[in-house]
């Protein structure tokens, strides 16, 4: 069964649709991130055109997102005030990210920017996640008990002013190292079109040093309030957030995460993060191959400028 | 809207009926509308019509002319970057062709290039002076991407004669043909020699709800983003009430 998407311009396996958004779902439920890392490929190797892809996907992580704050506002397990500040960085992150897309757009290594931006950043974090985690199992294995890392490890992160309280996270810094990771994250949702939880949930562990726990459900209200900033601008200035396709692509996502959150709650936190980790650097490395492998066709085309204003006036 | 597309199109069938030689040749479809509806998953279409006289007859079915931008990779310290570009006006968005003999026993080079017979011929404008070899090599990336992605096709279809007179082709339109106002062109070839021709006009546009969800896109810009927001967010908060329950 087929379905014709109107803003991708194109018809798609209804199954397959159902399927990436399951596995997107399963994703968020396990780990807590919106997945959106993962969807955008996937869907521009369905054909999607890049730009809707993104658009969409930004779209589609909205939603596992929204029922995951809910569980976790029910549970208690977000902190609102270090969410609050995530928020207002990533607001002004996704801002500055439409002007620094525009600039690339001009230069026309848009893509460019983006696979290397992913590369860069994947592969660090999933390489550091990674080599913790392990080290984290050994000790444990060594140890035969719950490991209990220092408690208070002081780096130059400590030394930044405008320091604050977190109650529920039991953390006094800077204020400014949330707002710097959330205007960060935001500037690369705005990029790559991604809810960014990818990046937010390891920054939060290892660089604010938030307990796990609290991390999850604290990067999905800035999941949400980003890609929702994204899906908006996108609407507005390129026309291409498909509905149709982030309907299908919810649908499959909300049935299949449930089933992540259940398998995740028999896993331990370092056993997920060594899964993360995996993932994470699956996909830095199958992009850093295409960056450098010799591609199929040096040639490619796109729609020359404004595309949209040629459509319209139909 | 699709008043006025309708209005362009019985003018263009007015203009364009009035054949090279009077009743030489008479072709029309099956259809002028093709309706992209939600299930749309490509469609044929088939042209049919009668010759007076001897002659072949070739078939071109073209899509809106769209400028496109091609860009050339370069590898810079082990990465392949985009390059150079070039900006071409006058590709058609799609292309098939279709002839009731082979190409090149019907017709010479000098018709196939008046006519842009075959995607060889396809003629593209660059946007700036560029030495020849340099521009070959792009047009030749332009047309080799659009026939991988099936807007051009290499393949000459076949235009079969019932008879001394009547002929029909078939023409598949995938599921990615892109929307717009299309022309069919058929040709009565004689001698090397086009006797006879007729345009007819034919139109691709999605109807029903991915219409409607495509305009409001355009025309509502910010809202449609805002109700894409709130849907999934909706969607959300009702899939976790619901499996809390279960």
């Amino acid at each position: 069964m087929s379905i014709y998407l109107p803003i991708a311009e194109m018809s798609v396996n209804v199954w397959v649709l159902l399927a990436f958004g399951g596995a997107i779902g399963f994703l968020s439920g396990l780990f807590g991130i919106g997945g959106g890392f993962l969807l955008t490929p996937l869907l521009i190797f369905l054909g999607v055109p890049p730009a809707v892809a993104a658009a969409t996907g930004a779209n589609t992580v909205i939603a596992p997102s929204v029922s995951g704050i809910l569980s976790a506002l029910r549970r208690r397990t977000i902190d609102l005030k270090m969410g609050a500040i995530l928020v207002v960085g990533g607001l002004a992150g996704s801002a500055a990210s439409v002007w620094i897309f525009s600039l690339l757009r001009r230069l026309g290594q848009i893509d460019l920017a983006v696979s290397l931006g992913y590369v860069l950043l994947l592969g660090t974090i999933g390489g550091l996640m990674f080599l913790e985690s392990v080290r984290a199992m050994r000790r444990r294995k060594a140890a035969g008990g719950t490991p209990r890392g220092r408690l208070h490890r002081h780096t130059w992160i400590h030394g930044l002013p405008l320091k604050m309280r977190f109650p529920s996270s039991r953390l006094y810094i800077s204020a400014l190292v949330p707002a710097g990771i959330g205007f960060g994250v935001g500037v690369l949702s705005g990029l790559m079109g991604v809810g960014g939880g990818f990046i937010m949930v390891p920054a939060m562990i290892y660089v604010v040093g938030m307990p796990t726990s609290l991390v999850v459900g604290t990067s999905q209200l800035q999941i949400i309030v980003v890609s929702a900033s994204v899906t908006i601008l996108q609407s507005y200035a390129n026309h291409s957030v498909d509905v149709l396709l982030a309907a299908v692509l919810i649908a499959g996502s909300l049935v299949a995460a449930p089933y992540g959150v259940r398998f995740g709650a028999r896993l331990r936190a370092e056993q997920l993060r060594i899964l993360l980790a995996l993932l994470v650097l699956a996909v830095a490395g199958q992009l850093a191959y295409r960056l450098v492998s010799v591609p199929g066709d040096l040639f490619s085309f796109e729609p020359a400028a404004a595309p949209v204003a040629a459509v319209t006036s139909e | 809207m699709k008043l006025r597309v309708l209005l362009l199109a019985l003018a263009l069938i007015g203009v364009s009926a009035v054949p090279a030689r009077a009743q030489a040749l008479v072709a029309d479809l099956s259809e002028h509308l093709i309706a992209i509806t939600t299930g749309f998953s490509g469609t044929d279409v088939l042209l049919f019509g009668s010759t007076e006289g001897e002659g072949e007859v070739i078939v071109i079915l073209r899509g809106p002319d769209t400028p496109v931008v091609v860009r050339r990779k370069e590898r810079i310290a082990g990465i392949w970057i985009n390059r150079d570009q070039v900006t071409f006006s006058g590709a058609p968005s799609f292309y098939r062709i279709a002839a009731s003999r082979p190409l090149e026993e019907i017709t010479t080079p000098e018709l196939r290039a008046k006519h842009q017979i075959g995607i060889d011929q396809i003629r593209v404008l660059p946007d700036r002076r560029l030495p020849p070899e340099i521009l070959a090599e792009f047009r030749a990336g332009l047309l080799r991407n659009k026939v991988r992605q099936g807007f051009y096709a290499e393949e000459v279809g076949r235009v079969s004669f019932l008879g001394p007179r009547l002929f029909r082709t078939r023409i598949y339109l995938p599921a990615n043909v892109p929307p717009g106002a299309y022309t069919v062109e058929a040709l009565l070839v004689q001698g090397g020699e086009v006797i006879a021709a007729q345009t007819t006009p034919m139109f691709v546009s999605k109807v029903g709800i991915g219409a409607e969800v495509y305009d409001f896109a355009h025309r509502y810009a910010a809202v449609y983003g805002l109700v894409a927001v709130l849907v999934a967010a909706f969607a959300g908060w009702g899939a976790g009430a619901v499996f809390r329950k279960v």
